[in-house]
């Protein structure tokens, strides 16, 4: 057994952080009531391009990217606190994607792709990730699209699903076959047109994706990342997403629980608030431990990320924690709001549906652990 | 005065020296599993002995038989206890509860009786504050304390009371005015001899077979007045002062462990030595426990942490005792499931995993989900203290 608790990692935190903390807190507050996320449900874009501009003002974008091309040069444990004060507000922003193509370009990519591309997400372009496919696998680099060399440049052929935010995207990246390895590309978002494209509809509607259709799709030579690299750089997408993921999800069950709380203590029922009632009060004690139990893991994660094996395993727990919590608290959520808890004007459904949205995201409760046990039994 | 650093060396060489190591009976985990004379002997003499090196109360004043020194270094000293594995420091209620009260409230004259008995286990100290027909609902006991002169005369019963039968002093909860207002203010808190007239302890046999409570009959046993601390009336405030000291919320314990909580990862161990931990069912299983074993751990990391803490600063304190105790009882709980058939055996079978210590622990996990406020309890205290939802009753 090479099991080893100094494996777990331990929790900390940087002044930066503390700072960003603060900051977002504020930000995301006053910028994003439930009433305009609501409001932006059915906005095609689905996102305020003005708050956009303003976190890219704030330097948000740059947080994990070097001060040589443009960024903050911090490190992406002060990009969770961000992240989690999104997630508290529901935010619709498509910070992730483009924080996790910066990340890729930074593993990955060439002098002058990061020169030519850091920069400009720091100030503002949007980036998004064309990775997954209609296998529905978490695995990265189980995929059927293709790329091949020819004269004019690499022809793709395939098609990928849940692009997020294509409509606002200025890059793309792009995973594929390629001389049976699988390689990133990046490129012009220009470069698909409006036929390949076709908008999903998404169980959390405060989120955008598109499915891409690729047959015809011709890139440049520069185009690829330094291929010899993608493996790793798959896996490091992976670990970026989770840690971020987790941090929007542990924000969205604060909000959840708050929500839920503001209901028992205020709607009566046989004369009494039902917040006195210990069949609803046990169980929502129980989501609020799930939800500090799940930020405590979050933390440990964001200050282990960068350690080999420990960041790993960090991040996987934090995203199964992270996960449950706002899973169960969103469930009971919908059931502690009785009938007002089945219609669609219950915020209960919103929280529900964004963490059901986050298991399909660079893997669910099952294959984390099965990532585990890889790590921690074998 | 000596430095910590000094301090930690010395009390880090005594410890090397002087644990015990393998003893030919079951060892106590925690001080409520002294159940023989045997256990109860042995932990007495290890406590003293402890004492008289200088490792326990090191930051008790020295007036009163303590050290006189930091609470550093009285960390120090605790930090070797847990480092050598060393058996626990079974007079608890007195180190943890009766000695920091008596050093905050008590009178000199309590401080000059009490302190040195209470580190040097000569006193055994026990606690009575749950009544048969008063558990989780403490603040409503019933064991009447009437003046009397110079004495209170005692009528009623405790139960749950640790070392009972070898108590010699009592922490007490007595109504002392069945007319107060409400039920919190009529009662009173009072050091309670044992050794009078009048008192009978019953060993109670907990759900394992063995003992270690027991409940105490008091029959117009005749006790001096002096021991009442504070004034009439305040007894609810002081017992919830005693049990801060007993969380660990409010400083001023003698020092030392009086639980051993054995690794909750020793389960993979198990898991291992039954050929089991490469059973992918198996595998999920213990990773739930991994991971929740993870959370408790950084949870108290957390704690201390200010800028993670600003949302609901009550919250991981006031869950630390569920969320902790409620673990124990499930990963004990599934350690069973792990032995087959063998699951069929108790303590002292040869047969048994482990000597049947998982079973044991299993069962008496329940006396940290029962006891000290039950899990239930805990979910309201963290509803209504930390929630803000209203209260049940």
């Amino acid at each position: 057994m090479s099991f080893d608790p100094q494996t777990l990692g331990r929790l900390g935190i940087t002044e930066e952080q503390v700072e960003l903390m603060d900051v977002a807190e504020a930000f995301c507050r006053d910028k994003s009531d439930i009433a305009k996320v609501r409001a932006q449900l059915d906005d095609a874009r689905g996102f305020s391009q003005d708050d956009w501009t303003a976190i890219a003002e704030l330097g948000w974008l740059g947080i994990a990217i070097p001060e040589d091309f443009g960024g903050v040069g911090l490190s992406l444990a002060e990009v969770v606190p961000v992240v989690e004060q999104m997630g508290r507000r529901m935010m619709a922003l498509p910070f992730l994607s483009t924080t996790l193509v910066a990340q890729a370009l930074l593993k990955d990519g060439t002098e002058t792709q990061k020169t030519a591309y850091l920069p400009k997400i720091a100030e503002g372009s949007v980036a998004t990730l064309a990775l997954s496919e209609i296998n529905g696998s978490y695995d990265l680099n189980d995929i059927e699209t293709q790329a091949q060399r020819t004269t004019n440049g690499f022809k793709v052929s395939g098609q990928k699903i849940l692009v997020q935010n294509l409509d606002a995207a200025e890059l793309v990246l792009l995973s594929a076959k390629f001389e049976g390895q699988t390689a990133l590309f990046i490129f012009d978002a220009a470069l698909i047109p409006d036929s390949a494209r076709r908008r999903e509809k998404l169980i959390d509607e405060t989120k955008r994706s598109y499915e891409v259709s690729l047959d015809g799709l011709i890139l440049p030579e520069s185009a690829l990342l330094d291929s010899s690299q993608s493996a790793a750089t798959l896996s490091h997408i992976d670990l970026c997403g989770n840690l971020l993921g987790s941090a929007e999800l542990v924000g969205a069950t604060q909000t959840c629980l708050d929500y839920t709380l503001d209901y028992l203590r205020t709607r009566k029922q046989f004369g009494k608030l039902i917040g006195s009632y210990q069949a609803l009060k046990h169980p929502i004690v129980d989501a609020y431990i799930g939800y500090e139990k799940a930020r405590s893991l979050l933390y440990a994660a964001a200050h282990s990320f960068e350690q080999q094996g420990k960041g790993e395993v960090a991040t996987r727990m934090a995203k199964v924690a992270a996960g449950r919590a706002l899973s169960f608290a969103a469930d009971r959520s919908i059931q502690f709001h009785g009938g007002f808890g089945f219609t669609y004007d219950c915020d209960a459904q919103l929280y529900r549906r964004r963490a059901i949205f986050h298991d399909s995201q660079f893997g669910d409760t099952r294959w984390q652990k099965k990532q585990l046990a890889r790590l921690l039994f074998n | 005065m000596i430095s910590v650093e000094e301090f930690g060396k010395d009390a880090d060489q005594w410890f090397a020296e002087h644990t015990p190591r393998d003893v030919d009976f079951m060892m106590p985990l925690t001080f409520m599993e002294v159940g023989t004379d045997q256990q109860f002997e042995f932990l007495r003499d290890w406590q003293r002995q402890v004492y008289e090196a200088g490792f326990l109360g090191a930051a008790w004043p020295s007036e009163y038989g303590g050290g006189g020194l930091t609470d550093a270094h009285q960390a120090a000293a605790t930090k070797a206890m847990r480092k050598y594995e060393a058996p626990i420091m079974m007079n608890t209620i007195g180190l943890s509860w009766a000695g920091p009260l008596i050093l905050d409230i008590g009178s000199e004259a309590h401080k000059q009786k009490y302190i040195k008995g209470i580190l040097s286990a000569e006193d055994i100290w026990c606690q009575g504050f749950s009544e048969p027909e008063n558990g989780s609902d403490l603040g409503n006991a019933q064991l009447r304390a009437v003046r009397d002169g110079d004495d209170y005369i005692l009528n009623g019963s405790k139960i749950w009371t640790t070392h009972g039968n070898y108590g010699k002093y009592m922490i007490l909860l007595a109504r002392t005015n069945p007319d107060a207002p409400n039920k919190y203010a009529g009662l009173s808190f009072i050091l309670t001899p044992m050794d009078v007239p009048g008192v009978e302890t019953r060993k109670i046999k907990k759900l394992t077979g063995e003992h270690g409570f027991t409940q105490t009959f008091f029959e117009d046993a005749r006790i001096p007045a002096d021991g009442l601390m504070g004034q009439e009336g305040q007894g609810w405030k002081i017992a919830m002062q005693t049990l801060e000291y007993e969380r660990g919320a409010r400083g001023g314990q003698a020092g030392g462990y009086s639980i051993t909580e054995p690794d909750p990862l020793e389960i993979l161990n198990l898991a291992r030595d039954t050929g089991q931990l490469n059973d992918p069912v198996v595998q999920d299983d213990l990773l739930d426990y991994i991971i929740d074993a993870q959370a408790v751990n950084l949870n108290q990391q957390r704690a201390k942490i200010g800028p993670l803490m600003r949302d609901n600063p009550a919250g991981l304190p006031l869950m630390d005792k569920l969320v902790k105790t409620e673990f124990a009882r499930e990963i004990n709980q599934y350690a069973l499931t792990l032995q087959g058939t063998r699951g069929a055996y108790y303590v002292d079978e040869p047969n048994a995993f482990d000597k049947g210590l998982w079973h044991r622990s299993y069962l008496n996990a329940f006396s940290a989900t029962i006891g000290g406020g039950t899990s239930q309890i805990q979910r309201n205290i963290i509803a209504e203290h930390v929630l803000g939802l209203p209260k049940s009753y």
